[in-house]
């Protein structure tokens, strides 16, 4: 029946459901992925975010989820310039690490 | 954590209830979704309990739709309440209860704002006086009709003829409490249990014998959210709120909701049958939704009314299965008829959720 309104999708992550075995294989290439603390330093100094909507603290969240897709996809964004790397307040080699989740993930 | 240390914490929470002597207001909407529930709770307050619960056939709306809704200032509103006040005033009375979640909310809103700005208090008098010519005290204590149905909870439980218990199994019932988020999520000191750990609802389910469910989305909107359902462009945001607050508890099983506000008992009631004609999807066992009640409903049936007087036969889910499993007694004939046996004539049913 038509009512004029539609229900979204929940937004919702159940982390029960998730599948972390190609999370878990970064974390053994890339320990370093584990100290990150979200402060987006990385996405605040992206010179592609602006434009592409690339952010590397999204990316870490959305692979931590299990969102691989959209976390693969906004890497397609990336330029490897580095200014990442160079602001992390973590000391993550942030370049590295992009590169490690395109080799794990399928992308090229 | 210590365990003193605990009690302390939990102290602060705690809200001090006088336990008689009491000026009713009604709220706008609930004698139209659940005729039974403001007569149910006068009932079991003055007749079965004996407290004084005083109300004024003068009073009006609070103003809190409107308000929410951002179509009338906040003056306005003050000067609304303002004459609630007033006339309890001249009822003799100190104590405040209001049925609805929202007026509860409104009028520790506006208690608050005075405190804070006295001078927007002289100012609503002034406006009173000029209106109509009324004064009024603040009130001394203003509860929630649901604080004090929560303080009489064990008295209810001691006249109890039914209790929230599965009589196949002998297993308490499982069952979702869903609170307003006006009751205590804006003023947290002013509800029970503050607005992490509101406890109204659930001290009355575990005195009648029933199970909490504690489910991931459990301190979610219900979906109402005032301009989330009265604006129409907004409704999809509002079901997919309700939606996800049943995906989030449908594995628990619930076998019932109870729920203290005019608007969640509605919208989680009535959005079964909507989800069940998008979807297809029914939340309850065999095809059925799960029964929504409010707090008084819940305590007239343990008190052994009869459902059909509470205006059970008013809600969308069928609630049949639940007198069923607690042992009710009802007569299926009479679920349609009104007072003088007048015929209130039957509902067309639904093509997914099954009613009885």
């Amino acid at each position: 029946m038509d009512f004029g309104f539609k229900i979204s999708p929940s937004s919702a992550v159940n982390l029960d459901n998730v599948d972390l075995s190609l999370y878990d294989r970064l974390h053994e290439v890339e320990p370093d992925i584990a100290k990150c603390i979200a402060c987006g330093s990385c996405s605040a100094s992206c010179p592609a975010g602006r434009f592409s909507g690339m952010s590397m603290r999204k990316v870490i969240l959305d692979l931590q989820r299990g969102r691989q897709k959209e976390a693969v996809k906004m890497l397609s964004g990336c330029m490897l310039c580095g200014k990442c790397l160079m602001v992390c307040p973590r000391g993550i080699n942030t370049r590295h690490l992009i590169l490690a989740i395109c080799k794990l993930y399928g992308e090229d | 954590m210590i365990y003193q240390g605990k009690q302390k914490i939990w102290a602060d929470y705690q809200k001090e209830i006088p336990d008689d002597h009491w000026y009713y207001v009604r709220s706008c909407i609930r004698q139209n979704f659940f005729p039974g529930s403001e007569k149910m709770f006068l009932e079991i307050c003055r007749n079965v309990l004996h407290k004084d619960f005083h109300e004024n056939e003068s009073h009006t709306t609070c103003g809190g739709i409107a308000y929410h809704c951002d179509t009338i200032p906040q003056e306005t509103v003050m000067t609304i309440v303002a004459r609630q006040f007033a006339l309890m005033t001249e009822s003799g009375y100190e104590n405040y209860v209001a049925s609805c979640i929202t007026s509860f909310g409104n009028y520790i809103e506006i208690l608050e704002t005075w405190n804070e700005f006295p001078e927007l208090e002289a100012k609503i008098r002034e406006l009173l006086w000029k209106a109509c010519r009324r004064e009024f005290k603040k009130p001394k204590y203003v509860a929630h009709a649901s604080d004090l149905i929560y303080k009489y909870r064990n008295l209810i439980a001691e006249k109890a003829k039914y209790r929230l218990v599965n009589r196949f199994t002998g297993e308490p019932l499982k069952v979702v409490e869903h609170i307003g988020c006006h009751y205590s999520k804006m003023f947290p000191s002013k509800g029970v249990g503050g607005a992490e750990y509101p406890y109204v609802l659930c001290g009355m389910i575990e005195a009648w014998g029933g199970n909490v469910i504690d489910y991931p989305e459990r301190r979610h909107c219900c979906g109402y959210g005032f301009r989330q359902y009265h604006v129409k462009a907004n409704r999809g945001y509002s079901i997919s709120n309700t939606h996800k607050k049943f995906e989030s508890m449908e594995p628990y099983h619930p076998d019932m909701i109870i729920t203290n506000c005019p608007g969640c008992p509605y919208f989680l009631d009535r959005w079964q049958y909507v989800i069940a004609e998008m979807e297809g999807k029914t939340y309850g066992e065999n095809g059925y939704g799960i029964p929504v009640f409010t707090y008084e409903e819940v305590a007239g049936l343990v008190l052994g009314y009869d459902p059909w007087d509470l205006g059970l036969q008013l809600h969308q889910v069928a609630v049949e299965p639940l007198l069923d499993k607690m042992g009710i007694e009802y007569d299926p004939k009479r679920k349609y008829e009104g007072l003088n046996h007048k015929d209130l004539m039957r509902p067309e049913l639904p093509g997914v959720l099954k009613c009885c």
